[in-house]
């Protein structure tokens, strides 16, 4: 059936495919203007193995610099969410060998104090706001780790709820703090000591451990399929 | 047209749609839209596997190509085990995970490898929650009833029971690790209502609910310095005599060199297969979606089910252009989010399952009642700013945070611009046949989470997913961990390949396909 052409968005970009230039780890590459970093690799023939994950925006696999046309500024981005255009330079974040304590959340004696056991270096932030400034999911990391520190866990495990763990906080911390290493720790801790325990969900498990459901379940698996047909259809 | 101007149609008639209620389909009507529009239903993306345990059945040619491809593993490979371990989990996202945490707790030696790094996956993507039974008005029997009518009555009862009974101990788990739910005013797991469910069961973390379980997940890996193996992808599995499964043999894809990993059992959780990219499908999966383990299970002998249904997710976005097949959370439908074609209208209820939302929006393009992009895409809209409209400022940014912000990216402001989406490959509603502790017909061999099928039948419903990863990676872990302690490691062999092989040639199949894929082929070749 004909559609009718008013119906149609404008996208000149795409229908023209004008190509960019582009320089990826210094190089130049011609790539059509407006597709994502990471398909600018694969178009200029990179086979990408590190550096993607979800492609979604979610793992923080594809996180890179980049700079535009004439601005020094460098900044950070998830490659798989970042529209190439002409003049770019960019550059994939290698690995970054941060440290990352280990712990059993469960058994925690007193988490807020046991952060400066784990974490020693989370206090000795110098409020640089580097963290802050690179983080491409716009968390401000900086007051995070502050928050922490203060024992203020509710804040910060809302505040670090969109982080993807790119780890594009930590290179550039002049405290060898790991702020999303940090933050998690503190998340956990949130959920796992400082929040109200569910009694909805307790009495859920028991009336199931106690058979309460039992004869319905009898009563339904005993149906013939075109009786179970019959009883699906009559919830709403 | 200039894509404000379109979407003026959605803004000139939010307030007459906010008046309405449309009805959900009469059971024949589903039927009979289902059989014309969704895709499950084109004839001609479909073929017979030739040989194998599933020959004869149909499934689409993507996959039956892969099914039938050969194994880059030569009969005289040398299996001198690299390491020995009494559970091996192949697999990364949420079931692998889960997995391996339970298996190491019973006190068995664990080795996880993935393809990419720990957590790249689809479950870090899931943003619409995770289905369990917890308000006083739901119940576990009323959760089975909704799956089975959302799988078309064809899910496996048993897996189906298990899963729903076991949901509420998993949330306890999951909370006793710290992960963030979303609670109502008095403590309680809050509850969202999800497509195709009676009741609000949806237990969320914002629109971070994956996120937040595999940050949580992941770190809990580490802690618990369970043996980790990135950037290895599982290329075939080995057998003993007896074809029990015995192992795996891994590529490392930084050095290109094999590893072999003898293990008294395997745990396949290798997720899904969006990026087979089915009928020319966008989709909504991670970069290693490409349906490794169910060729590796089928050639050791396996039985898969229900591998010729799929589901396409009801919005995909379709503009723009860079976020083309990413996902629109359903979590905008649940929250009262109209789908409007180009004339303002709304087509369907838009908490019908997902099969009949997404036939119904292929449907409304292919009469005519699209917006095209000029790419060459079709859609219709979904009507973001209504939520707004209707739950007041400021919903859109605290409900969907993730959504708002991947938008904001391409400069898009979803709480003023209504989105434009179309049905995207998201979810193998089949997959490898499992038993209640998640193994399947080849004794050793377990399969958990979206490699795995029978559960969800021929339409999982949303949500369903992160709880059957947790419960049956559970299971796969506890099972296989008990069973270690009392049974010796078995002989490494490729010896199920010289049959697979001979069947293949008997069948005329030498297609040249070598499986798993591993990673799907986006580098541009030299033109
Ligand atoms: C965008 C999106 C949103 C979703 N939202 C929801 C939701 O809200 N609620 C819900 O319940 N479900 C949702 N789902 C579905 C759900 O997230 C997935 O079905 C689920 O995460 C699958 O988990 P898994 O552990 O089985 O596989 P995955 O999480 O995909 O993990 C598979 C792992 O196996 C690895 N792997 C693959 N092949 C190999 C190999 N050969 N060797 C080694 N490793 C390999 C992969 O790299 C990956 O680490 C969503 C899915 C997507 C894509
Ligand atoms: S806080 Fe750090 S790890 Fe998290 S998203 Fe921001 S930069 Fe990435
Ligand atoms: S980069 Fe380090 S020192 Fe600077 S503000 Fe962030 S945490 Fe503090
Ligand atoms: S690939 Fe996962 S965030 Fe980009």
């Amino acid at each position: 059936m004909a559609q009718e052409d008013t119906n149609i968005i404008d996208q000149p970009e795409v229908i023209r495919h004008k190509m960019v230039t582009v320089e990826i780890a210094g190089k130049k590459y011609e790539v059509p203007e407006g597709i994502t970093i990471i398909k600018a690799l694969w178009y200029s023939g990179q086979e990408v193995v590190r550096g993607a994950g979800c492609l979604g925006g979610f793992c923080g696999a594809c996180a890179a610099y980049y700079r535009t046309k004439d601005d020094p500024k460098v900044r950070t981005c998830l490659a798989c969410q970042m529209a190439v255009q002409d003049g770019m330079s960019i550059t994939m974040m290698p690995p970054f060998p941060a440290r990352k304590a280990t712990y059993d959340i469960q058994t925690l004696k007193d988490p807020k104090q046991d952060l400066f056991n784990l974490y020693p270096e989370a206090p000795l932030c110098r409020n640089c706001n580097a963290c802050t400034e690179a983080c491409p999911q716009k968390i401000d990391v900086r007051e995070g780790v502050w928050k922490a520190v203060f024992g203020d866990f509710k804040s910060v495990s809302e505040m670090f709820m969109d982080c993807v763990m790119c780890g594009m906080c930590t290179p550039v911390c002049i405290a060898d703090i790991a702020p999303n290493l940090v933050a998690l720790y503190v998340s956990r801790a949130q959920g796992a000591h400082f929040t109200e325990k569910p009694l909805g969900l307790d009495a859920r498990i028991k009336e199931i451990q106690d058979g309460r459901f039992d004869d319905e379940w009898a009563t339904i698996l005993k149906m013939s399929e075109k009786e179970l047909a019959d009883h699906c259809a009559t919830v709403k | 047209m200039d894509v404000h101007a379109l979407q003026q149609i959605v803004h000139g008639t939010r307030d007459a749609r906010r008046k309405q209620t449309l009805p959900k389909f009469s059971p024949a009507d589903r039927d009979q839209l289902i059989h014309k529009y969704h895709p499950d239903y084109r004839e001609r993306a479909y073929r017979p596997i030739r040989f194998g345990p599933n020959g004869g059945d149909k499934t689409v040619v993507e996959l039956a190509s892969l099914l039938e491809g050969d194994s880059s593993i030569a009969d005289e490979f040398d299996l001198t085990a690299d390491y020995t371990t009494d559970v091996l989990v192949v697999g990364g996202g949420g079931a692998g995970c889960a997995a391996a945490l339970h298996a190491h707790t019973s006190g068995a030696k664990v080795i996880l490898a993935t393809k990419l790094r720990l957590g790249d996956s689809n479950s870090v993507m899931a943003q619409g929650g995770m289905q369990i039974s917890v308000a006083p008005g739901d119940s576990p029997v009323t959760h089975f009833v909704d799956t089975l009518k959302g799988g078309h009555m064809q899910n496996d009862h048993q897996l189906l029971k298990v899963m729903v009974e076991e949901g509420p101990s998993i949330a306890k788990w999951l909370l006793s690790l710290g992960v963030l739910f979303d609670r109502d005013g008095d403590g309680n797991l809050h509850v969202k209502k999800g497509g195709g469910s009676s009741k609000p069961r949806l237990l969320t973390c914002s629109d971070y609910t994956g996120l937040e379980i595999m940050r949580v997940l992941k770190d809990e890996v580490l802690n618990q310095n369970i043996q980790l193996l990135e950037f290895c992808a599982a290329v075939e599995l080995t057998s003993d005599e007896k074809g029990n499964c015995t192992g795996a043999i891994f590529k490392d894809l930084d050095n290109h060199r094999h590893v072999v990993v003898a293990a008294k059992s395997v745990i396949l959780a290798t997720g899904g297969i969006g990026r087979l990219h089915i009928q020319g499908f966008p989709t909504s999966n991670h970069y290693g979606a490409t349906g490794d383990g169910l060729c590796l299970a089928y050639r050791l002998g396996a039985k898969l089910t229900q591998i010729d249904t799929f589901q396409y997710h009801p919005s995909g976005a379709v503009y723009p252009e860079q976020l083309i097949g990413a996902l629109v959370t359903e979590g905008i439908r649940s929250e009262g989010g109209h789908l409007v074609n180009a004339k303002g209208e709304r087509f369907v209820n838009e908490l019908d399952t997902r099969d009949v939302v997404s036939s119904s929006i292929i449907r409304e393009c292919e009469e005519g009642r699209g917006i095209r992009t000029m790419s060459g895409r079709v859609g219709v809209w979904l009507d973001t700013p209504l939520l707004d409209a209707e739950h007041g400022p400021g919903t859109l940014e605290k409900h969907f945070p993730a959504m708002m912000l991947q938008f904001d990216r391409f400069g898009i402001d979803i709480s003023k611009d209504p989105v434009l989406i179309y049905p995207t490959l998201h979810y193998q509603n089949g997959g490898v046949k499992i038993d209640t502790n998640s193994e399947t017909n080849v004794h050793n061999l377990f399969v958990a989470g979206e490699a795995s099928g029978g559960l969800h039948g021929r339409n999982r419903l949303m949500g369903n997913s992160l709880l059957d990863l947790m419960v049956f990676g559970k299971r796969s872990g506890l099972t296989a961990a008990v069973r270690a302690a009392a049974m010796p490691q078995g002989k490494l062999t490729v010896g199920h390949l010289k049959g697979f092989r001979a069947e293949a040639k008997k069948h005329g199949s030498s297609n040249g396909i070598v499986s798993p894929m591993i990673l799907p082929a986006y580098t541009r070749k030299e033109s």
